[in-house]
């Protein structure tokens, strides 16, 4: 290791339970008879469609185009005829319904006509950029951010590092773990068209320090490629959360990406390693993304491992395969057990951005009752943001979302360190979730009372002036009406005197 | 005493130009209290505080004429805030004016419209399309739900429906108020 590492502030040691999904290697799940795949499995716009129903699809087929800028492609998963678009369950946390595009397998999972590229740097990064948006990718970390954006330096850019987040902090996921000690090779091959791509100098692949297993695999993939020399693995040790963007940037390079700033702004892009072994995937083989390997572990699962699964799998086909203890309509965790989200109901399908099944989490607490803060300050010293959680509770709670901003909300991680010390058991991620997206929407509706009140101008504007020139033209036609009767008058008068003449020079006569 | 009477007319002048040329070069053009106040209104333009438009009651407001209490689109929130901007008691919402409902969209029947262009004409942020005899419709987008357009339609075809909130306007529930729930449940 070149130089030494940095420190984030707070966090906590938590026991991993990574070793139940560890035991056996990835395994593929079977192709199931239907496939629901939601359009927005990405941030951003979502996807459009371009099948309609009855049409047969071929495997890595396109099913929905990318709509505006932030947005990618959407493909099957496998092959089949289209039986529904329309909406359809997803797993969000407000159990809401999304439009979905259902595929019906018909088992013989037959591929499209693939492009391969042989080698990549006979193309522009542009290129690249454009088939990594064409084949769906998004970072697979969980927050499914369309990569091909993340891997346009821009021109006023210019990244010198691009960091590779092998962390995987949270308890019980292992699907990094899994596919670094596996896939190695094809990481590196991602990594070395994002370096192309990004033109950027280094790369830094950081592992924690539990997953020695990953870290021999990517060491030794490493060592037979000697023009990666600029491409180094960084062990940072085992605190949850490491794995969070800007806290894994201050451990490998001791800087801090500034509030409301990204890390490309010093310098710095940071990938999973799922996303670059798609990258590699998509660019060398022609694969668009159309699955993920998926950990499903907890303790009611009978089979915990890690499972490459097709997107629009349904979970509990998932969880058939594993075989659980969990009732069907029991609820389950998408995600780890500090940053996840409980989803209920069976018909939901895995996406782009599942990266592991909770089913059940070890010694965990009745839930109880929440107490009065009592100010003890100790979520304060755990927030790896440096943020106040105390007094954020207070101003959510009062819903004073003004002074939750001042307090720096929006640089709320949602890692849980506050709820996991909190004596009095407050749900203060809850809180902090609740204020964010109150205050997010406060703002959408004051830019539409905005754009209203702008409507609304220009409506009176449009009448007064319509009220004008139709006075203008009663004006107009009124003074036409009165010059044509004057006319007249005149005509009248004249042939009256010429008349009166006519008689006077009678009577002179 | 002479010295005395210069010095000061020579001070009120100097201090008259500073004020006069203050007053010109710094003038304020419009209300800014009628536009805060017209800022936390929400714009529904629906006139159920009995004045014609947003505006014309923020300026109403301002001039001190009405009570803050009178805009039922905009609820308890648009009252506090009011109350906050303007440093008064807020008020519960005066129930001549209506109730607070959750946020409305106005749907027409396609099939029942007859294209008269009356609700065209009654809608206060132009979100409604169709010319004379051809099918209307609402630009959901653009809708304040202000039910301006449901009176005058003469076959009865615009329904008033709530708005029905997707994933990406979904908010996470307010935890007291799971809590309390929790504790009334128990």
């Amino acid at each position: 290791m070149s130089a030494p590492l940095g420190d984030f502030p707070g966090g906590l040691k938590l026991p991993g339970h990574k070793k139940r999904s560890t035991q056996g290697p990835i395994r593929k799940t079977p192709i199931s008879k239907q496939l629901v795949l939601p359009l927005q499995q990405h941030i951003g716009a979502a996807a459009g469609p371009i099948v309609e129903v009855g049409d047969k699809v071929l495997k890595g087929q396109r099913i929905a185009r990318a709509e505006g800028h932030v947005s990618v492609c959407l493909h099957a998963p496998s092959s089949g005829v289209i039986t529904a678009i329309g909406d359809h369950a997803i797993p969000h946390p407000s159990g809401l319904s999304a439009p979905c595009i259902t595929i019906e397998t018909d088992g013989e999972d037959r591929w499209i006509d693939r492009q391969q590229i042989k080698d990549f740097r006979q193309h522009s990064a542009h290129e690249l950029r454009q088939i990594i948006r064409d084949a769906g990718i998004v970072g697979l970390g969980g927050a499914g951010f369309p990569s091909f954006i993340k891997l346009n330096p821009g021109v006023h850019h210019s990244v010198e590092t691009l960091l590779i987040n092998g962390a995987e902090c949270e308890p019980y996921i292992s699907c990094d773990d899994m596919l670094m000690r596996e896939r190695a090779d094809g990481i590196l091959d991602g990594v070395e068209i994002m370096l192309f791509a990004l033109r950027a100098s280094r790369c830094i692949l950081a592992i924690e320090d539990n997953k020695p297993e990953a870290i021999a695999a990517m060491r030794y993939a490493l060592s037979s490629r000697s023009h990666l020399s600029q491409t180094e693995i960084v062990v940072v040790p085992t605190r949850y959360p490491t794995g969070g963007e800007k806290q894994l940037i201050q451990v490998v390079t001791k800087k801090q990406v500034p509030t409301n700033k990204l890390p490309i702004d010093i310098g710095i892009v940071c990938h999973n390693p799922g996303t670059a072994y798609a990258v590699g995937r998509a660019i060398l083989h022609g694969e668009p993304l159309i699955s993920r390997v998926v950990t499903v572990t907890g303790t009611d699962v009978t089979h915990a491992g890690n499972f490459e699964t097709l997107f629009g799998t349904p979970i509990k086909d998932l969880l058939a395969f594993c075989e659980t203890r969990r009732q069907p309509d029991e609820p389950f965790i998408q995600g780890g057990p500090m940053m996840g989200y409980s989803l209920a109901g069976d018909d939901l399908p895995i996406t782009k951005t599942a990266n592991c099944i909770l089913v059940g989490v070890d010694d965990v607490a009745p839930p109880a009752q929440p107490l009065p803060c009592i100010r003890c300050g100790d979520c304060a010293d755990v927030c790896p943001a440096s943020l106040l959680p105390q007094q954020l509770y207070w101003y959510s709670r009062a819903k004073d979302f003004d002074q939750t901003r001042d307090y720096n909300l929006f640089d709320c991680i949602e890692c849980g360190c506050c709820d996991y010390v909190c004596p009095s058991k407050i749900p203060l991620v809850s809180y902090f979730r609740f204020a964010k997206t109150e205050i997010m929407n406060q703002e959408r509706e004051r830019h539409k009372s905005d754009l209203a009140r702008q409507r609304h101008e220009s409506r009176l504007e449009r009448l007064e002036r319509e009220a004008q020139e139709k006075e203008e033209r009663q004006r107009q036609r009124k003074a036409a009406l009165a010059a044509t009767k004057a006319a007249k008058a005149k005509e009248e008068d004249s042939i009256n005197t010429a008349e009166a003449a006519d008689s006077v020079t009678e009577e002179k006569a | 005493m002479l010295t005395a009477i210069i010095a000061i007319t020579l001070l009120a002048l100097t201090l008259g130009l500073v004020l006069g040329f203050a007053s010109i070069r710094f003038k304020v053009q419009g209300d800014p209290i009628v536009d805060q106040i017209d800022k936390i209104l929400p714009q529904t333009q629906c006139g159920q505080c009995s004045f014609a438009g947003c505006r014309p009651y923020a300026e109403a407001i301002a001039a001190g004429e009405v009570d803050i209490n009178r805009c039922p689109p905009g609820g308890e929130a648009t009252i506090q805030a009011l109350a906050d901007l303007l440093d008064v008691e807020p008020k519960p919402l005066d129930e001549e004016c209506g109730v607070e409902k959750p946020k409305m969209l106005a749907v027409i029947d396609e099939a029942r419209c007859i294209g008269c262009t009356l609700c065209i004409q009654a809608c206060p942020v132009d979100a409604i399309l169709g010319a004379a005899k051809h099918m209307h419709t609402v630009i959901a987008n653009e809708c304040t739900g202000c039910e301006l357009c449901v009176e005058p339609c003469p076959v009865d075809c615009i329904d008033m429906v709530e708005t029905q909130p997707n994933p990406h306007t979904w908010r996470w529930p307010d935890p007291s108020h799971v809590d309390l729930q929790r504790r009334t449940g128990s």
